[in-house]
């Protein structure tokens, strides 16, 4: 019931109500026998019109006249069209009373379709009698749901519906219907390049004009501005998919070692790693989610046999479709007791058959290349020896005092060699059409305070850095975006979450665009000199306020990584950064073991602290449905079977925690400060982490 | 800021079940068993499920005729009546391209997507159909003119079957988390207190919107861009203190639908004392996860 006042009941209206509820209920059960026991005579058909008008949502009864109709249309034959107009008509009617009664019956507005799907009626009609109806409610989704319909079965042309959208808009400007629909409409003309919406820079700069018309008469109304941001994105958005970075990057060197005593990489320039098995990951990192990356559309060159490697998409499930893939490349051992160096050249779409999600093909093949040094094996591995527990407290980390230049070997930060500039012809217009619109949003904000001006003008801001740089994201305009979000958050704080994480997002890029921010945050760890994890340094984005993880493409290098003290409630996006070995997450938002559902993608974790968040302290779990988990059908209820019978400290209780650990080979573990912290916890932990050393401090065993 | 009269609420649902030969009751006859679902689920929300007991449960809600289930053993797996309405025929009523017919008479629409999805998943049945093409059918519908209601739809039906990375998140969560309406001609105009959810740009703020855009925002891990002080807010002064349930708008007239929706609402946002309700199964997580999870 929507917008009926709330009265009491008087006693007359009572007795009055008693008396139609008796002759609806007689009318009800007379329409049930008549449909049990299949009477489809005239006076049955009237009968449950009866019922349709007092009540349009009566699906049954609509059903009922289907089947009544079908059959008389049967039976009438074909050289007796006025018979047949009748049938038609007489329905055609009914949901015409139906529709005054209750514009928004779902049973109504299909018994038209349905009807009208039989032939024989005059389709011209309705679009009169559309008018009519979008007269009266002319933002109707309904309505304009039939329109669509309608308008195939005339074969009206999209571009006469679009004008027809154009007199709806301009009528009123407030109509978010007719918005939207213009905005699917033009979206078919552009795809079909139908005559007079190609190129798009023109078609769009038309729109441009046409919605400023809306949002500068009255920009407090939200109807314009969502369209305004479909037209943002359609300028915005590359069909093809690009390469943004990889790793190895290009251009950089990485030492392969086997065995983690006999290098000293800690005091070496380059880059390495440490693998028992010999290989080395190649992560490739896309700017939008793609699938077909296999052996056949990346190819590598090298002195030894690469084929037939495995592609894997890095996702929280078990899609083919990911914005980042990964392989494992096996090297040949060294035979020698030097150093063997190989040079490896990569192909990212040379072949067709890397796809993005709408269906566009890779379209501007890429190459990069890198060395790779193998180190032979010096000694037999030792027996493997536990480590020193890792504490992340300032103490332990001090600033570089090496010059930048050995760092950089490390630290990829202009990817700009994997990919040249883009499209340079077609760009152009992209960033003369925003730069236009932000003069303009400038000059709007300026004089009114504007909302969602100032998020239009962000936006935009973003959208021109993006453009100008697709690959390396130079932020010429970081600081005035981030002034606006900051201007946002007070402007509208029923919102202040949403322009806070955007806020973090667009500082992360800030921070990582350039080499000389990026390494003011890098430290050096002074456990990590004798450790294995490969290069030496610690990134560090601990107490900056963030709400939210993002540019992880730039950070696919990082072994080590200290987000600690933020406002973080998701780490989304984490899980492409593979080679992660030691992560602080302590002192932050998260509310759930799903919530660290992106660390069941990383191998090669070892060290992570989760103390002081709200795991447990929360009774809504907003990451349920981003993690793999039987209630999304991604994963097994794997417990059932053995761990429930030899549990005991509870698999049914932390069951999150159980799908989370138990792909993880974590050694080093502090969950302290949580709700769900205690020694049942602990004792789970213990049971079905057996890897682990250190627990919440102490040394286990 | 008045409390959650959830006395007063079961009252009210026990009130309407009473009422079955009023008019009201009569006209709502189709809604039978949407009736029943609603006011189960908001009982049980509330922690009074135990209620039933006085009504000789199964005879109030008239599911005598379908009792015959076997999944209706205890009474608090009656919420799986929903279930009732379809059994293996679900799938048959998959059409080639993905969609799913309501019926025999072939209306296609994103609704019939969902509850196909969600009746096959509670029965372990997913299996039986191509949930593939079911998923690809909701990706690539380009979110015809979106409704809340058909968004919650889609957003479902992809949660379900794992399918959540289709959607532009943040796309999505902001034009959801702009249905709280704040501030603005509307509220002036319709002197509705600000705080609710609406369903469409301009246009008035719904109790029921709590539902269908709220869970959406908790699937795609969203939630937190809305204010949800504000919106606990509008769904307590939509309450009918003297009498129970909970209406569209404040001091408009109650009825179960709207109590459901509100009550989810508050569960959603975690309004203290009440249990959690799945965002994306609409049932208790407590069933949930004993019906998915075995637990
Ligand atoms: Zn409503």
């Amino acid at each position: 019931m929507h917008g009926r006042p709330r009265k009491p009941a008087k006693p007359e209206d009572e007795s009055a109500s008693a008396a139609r509820a008796e002759a609806l209920r007689a009318l009800q059960s007379q329409f049930f026998s008549n449909h049990h026991n299949k009477v489809y005579t005239d006076e049955a058909l009237q009968l449950s019109g009866r019922l349709i008008e007092q009540n349009p949502e009566f699906y049954t009864a609509w059903n009922y006249r289907k089947l009544v109709v079908q059959q008389n249309l049967d039976r009438c034959s074909e050289s007796d069209p006025d018979a047949l107009k009748s049938i038609i008509d007489q329905e055609l009617r009914l949901v015409e009373i139906a529709l005054r009664q209750n514009f928004k019956s779902y049973g109504a507005w299909h018994h038209r379709k349905w009807v009208l799907s039989k032939g024989h009626s005059v389709l011209d009609r309705e679009m009169k009698l559309l008018k009519q109806f979008q007269l009266l409610d002319p933002r109707n989704f309904h309505a304009w749901n039939y329109r669509r319909f309608v308008a195939a079965l005339l074969n009206r042309s999209d571009e006469e519906e679009l004008e027809y959208t154009r007199e709806m808009v301009e009528n009123n400007f407030s109509n978010y219907s007719a918005w939207h629909n213009r905005s699917v409409l033009l979206s078919n003309l552009m795809k079909k390049k139908a005559e007079g919406f190609f190129p798009k820079a023109k078609v769009l700069n038309n729109e441009y004009e046409h919605v400023h018309d809306a949002i500068f008469t009255d920009p407090d109304d939200q109807s314009g501005w969502f369209y305004y941001t479909w037209l943002l994105d359609q300028t915005v958005k590359t069909d093809a998919p690009l390469l943004v970075s990889s790793w190895p990057a290009h251009g950089s060197s990485v030492i392969l070692s086997r065995n983690r005593h006999s290098s000293d990489c800690s005091s070496s320039p380059f880059d390495s790693f440490r693998s028992d098995s010999g290989t080395v990951p190649l992560l490739i990192y896309f700017n939008q989610a793609v699938e077909g990356v296999n052996s056949s559309s990346i190819t590598i060159e090298s002195s030894f046999c690469t084929k037939d490697l495995i592609w894997k998409p890095v996702l929280q499930n078990n899609s083919q479709l990911s914005q980042v893939w990964v392989t494992h490349i096996k090297f040949p051992n060294a035979k020698s007791h030097s150093s063997e160096v190989y040079q490896l050249k990569v192909s990212v779409g040379p072949t067709q058959g890397i796809i993005s999600a709408s269906g566009f093909d890779y379209s501007h093949p890429t190459q990069f290349a890198f060395k790779v040094c193998v180190r032979p094996i010096e000694t037999e591995p030792a027996e493997k020896q536990g480590e020193d527990i890792i504490l992340w407290t300032d103490e332990n980390f001090h600033a570089f005092q090496t010059q930048y230049q050995e760092l950089h070997e490390v630290v990829p930060v202009d990817q700009q060699s994997v990919n040249d500039v883009h499209e340079p012809t077609a760009s152009n217009w992209r960033a003369e059409t925003i730069a236009k619109e932000i003069a303009l949003f400038r000059e709007l904000v300026s004089e009114i305070n504007c909302k969602i001006g100032k998020l239009t003008l962000a936006r935009l801001l973003t959208a021109h850095d993006v453009i100008l740089s697709p690959c390396t994201s130079k932020m010429f305009h970081s600081d005035e975006v981030l002034q606006l979000y900051i201007d946002l958050i007070k402007l509208d704080p029923s919102h202040s979450q949403y322009y806070k994480d955007e806020h973090s997002l667009v500082f992360l890029q800030k921070v990582t665009s350039n080499r000389e921010s990026l390494l003011r945050h890098c430290f050096s760890h002074k456990n990590l000199a004798s450790s294995s994890i490969g290069n030496h340094i610690c990134l560090r984005l601990n107490n900056l306020s963030l709400s939210r993880m993002g540019s992880v493409e730039k950070l696919l290098w990082v072994r080590m990584l200290d987000l600690s003290h933020n406002e973080l409630h998701s780490i989304e996006g984490l899980e492409a950064m593979q080679l992660l070995s030691r992560l602080n997450l302590s002192n932050n938002k998260l509310g759930s073991f799903t919530a660290l559902g992106p660390l069941k993608q990383l191998k090669l974790l070892q060290v992570l602290d989760i103390s002081y968040n709200e795991i447990g302290a929360h009774s809504i779990d907003t990451t349920r449905y981003q993690c793999s988990t039987p209630l999304s059908h991604t994963e097994e209820a794997s417990w059932n079977s053995e761990e429930i019978g030899t549990g005991g400290a509870g698999v049914k209780g932390y069951w999150e925690a159980f799908l989370i650990f138990k792909s993880m080979s974590l050694t080093q573990l502090v969950t302290l400060g949580n709700a769900i912290s205690g020694e049942n916890f602990k004792s789970f932990v213990v049971m079905f982490v057996p890897t682990l050393e250190w627990l919440d401090g102490d040394k286990l065993h | 800021m008045g409390e959650l009269a959830a006395e007063k609420h079961v009252q009210f649902i026990l009130s309407v079940e009473k009422k079955k030969d009023s008019l009201e009751a009569v006209a709502m006859e189709h809604l039978r068993m949407n009736g029943a679902y609603w006011g189960l689920t908001t009982l049980d929300l509330l922690g009074k499920i135990q209620v039933l007991a006085l009504f000789n449960k199964i005879d109030v809600l008239d599911v005598d005729k379908v009792a015959s289930y076997k999944q209706i053993k205890s009474k608090r797996n009656k919420k799986i009546l929903l279930n009732l309405i379809f059994n293996s025929d679900v799938a048959a009523l998959q059409n080639k391209d993905g969609s799913f017919s309501g019926d025999m008479w072939g209306e296609i629409d994103t609704r019939f997507s969902y509850i196909a999805i969600l009746c096959l998943a509670l029965l372990h049945r997913l299996n039986k159909i191509n949930v593939e093409k079911a998923v690809n059918y909701i990706t690539h519908l380009n979110f015809d003119l979106p409704m809340p209601t058909a968004v919650f739809c889609c957003v479902g039906a992809l949660a379900i079957t794992g399918s959540l990375h289709h959607i532009d998140k943040d796309l999505l969560g902001w034009w959801l988390c702009e249905r709280q309406v704040n501030s603005g001609d509307i509220l002036i105009k319709s002197k509705a207190k600000p705080g609710g959810l609406n369903g469409r740009p301009e246009k008035l703020p719904d109790v029921c919107y709590s539902w269908w855009v709220l869970s959406s925002l908790v699937m795609i891990d969203r939630v937190h861009w809305i204010d949800k002080e504000k919106l606990v807010k509008f769904i307590l002064d939509c309450q009918d203190i003297e009498n129970g349930g909970i209406s569209d708008r404040p001091d408009d007239a109650v009825d179960v639908y709207h109590t459901y929706f509100g009550v989810a609402g508050l569960s959603l946002l975690e309004y203290p004392g009440m249990k959690a309700l799945d965002p994306a199964y609409a049932l208790p997580v407590d069933v949930v996860n004993r019906i998915i999870l075995g637990k």
